[in-house]
């Protein structure tokens, strides 16, 4: 018999299998990307296994490759991944009970996905914390390693097609808005920063519209909300 | 870009994420929060999800894109159905895999 705390553990890490399918065609995609870019391949897995934020990271290959200075990657790096104090403040919610020392682990590991993952089911565990820690270390592990597989298939074979994973992400996403909706509220909550999301990504760059959209809609729905 | 450069480079990169996943809950997890900020929080999941969501399927690269020529529409269709009517996530993602594999 497992202990509670390591099948929550372990119900976090097969919670997990979306994200490993939908992180393996863009992990390779950024490992070659990053490869054809000029870097070494210790180099492209050492910036997933520190950084671990996708958008950013392609992001981040694309200004290295266009020689920007150093000083442009890092800020941009900062306002394309600024939508995590979103992310990490809505985690608080749920690790409340989490002690101490796992803290610094716990957020290192919030990305969009596992957000997303876990904000469906999280409430069903009694040790949330083990159950993301699951969750997170899986997402991560599978993003390290498919970078890696990228960086191994830039450096040494040429094409690879793996586009039909493509859509596991937008489908994930899909089924956990969906999983998310409870209530009528929630249906124009999700209709409104959907729209104002293509708004601003004209009016702005680097992942501001995610991060203005949400913001703006929280809001409106607690300004609307009257229970 | 030199190899001392690239290793500032990261460890900067990293730097720079870690702050924005590990001030919030760091400040709030052990505190008690007030009514309106707890309702505000809730309401993030919806909000995050439809705006990472809505650019990856009604837009091509920069650009509304509400034709028959885009595939990530379409296969979202289908998706939204299953979805909606069995609430599994694994079925979901399959069945985006096959729409995607047929409209792409």
């Amino acid at each position: 018999m497992l202990s509670e705390k390591k099948s929550e553990f372990l119900a976090g890490t097969i919670s997990a299998l979306p994200i490993v399918m939908g992180y393996l065609p863009i992990g390779i995609a950024y490992g070659i990307l990053a490869i054809r870019s000029g870097l070494s391949i210790f180099q492209v897995v050492s910036m997933s296994l520190m950084v671990f934020a996708g958008s950013s990271q392609f992001i981040a290959i694309d200004m290295i490759k266009a020689n920007s200075d150093l000083f442009s990657i890092v800020l941009t790096t900062f306002l394309v991944n600024l939508r995590h104090l979103l992310l990490s403040a809505s985690m608080a919610l749920k690790l409340k009970e989490s002690p101490d020392f796992l803290i610094p682990i716990l957020s290192f590991l919030i990305t969009d996905e596992s957000f997303a993952i876990s904000i469906v089911s999280i409430d069903k565990y009694r040790y949330k914390y083990y159950y993301f820690l699951g969750l997170g270390l899986t997402a991560y592990a599978s993003w390290v390693l498919s970078s890696f597989l990228g960086a191994i298939i830039g450096f040494f074979i040429y094409k690879l097609d793996i586009s039909a994973l493509d859509f596991v992400l937008p489908a994930m996403f899909i089924v956990l808005l969906v999983l998310q909706i409870k209530r009528k509220m929630d249906v124009l909550i999700a209709i409104i920063s959907g729209v104002l999301s293509i708004v601003f990504s004209y009016l702005t760059s680097g992942n501001w519209n995610i991060i203005l959209a949400t913001v703006l809609t929280a809001t409106l729905g607690v300004i609307l909300d009257d229970d | 870009m030199t190899i001392e450069n690239y290793a500032l480079l990261i460890l900067l990169m990293t730097l720079v994420t870690y702050v924005s996943r590990f001030v919030p809950i760091f400040l709030l997890s052990k505190s008690n929060m007030p009514a309106w900020l707890i309702k505000w929080l809730k309401y993030i999941p919806v909000g995050v999800l439809s705006a990472l969501l809505a650019p990856s399927i009604f837009m091509t690269d920069t650009h509304l894109n509400l034709s028959v020529n885009n595939p990530f529409l379409l296969a979202s269709i289908p998706c939204f159905i299953v979805a909606i009517v069995r609430k599994n996530i694994l079925l979901t993602i399959l069945v985006g895999i096959v729409a995607y594999m047929i409209f792409a």
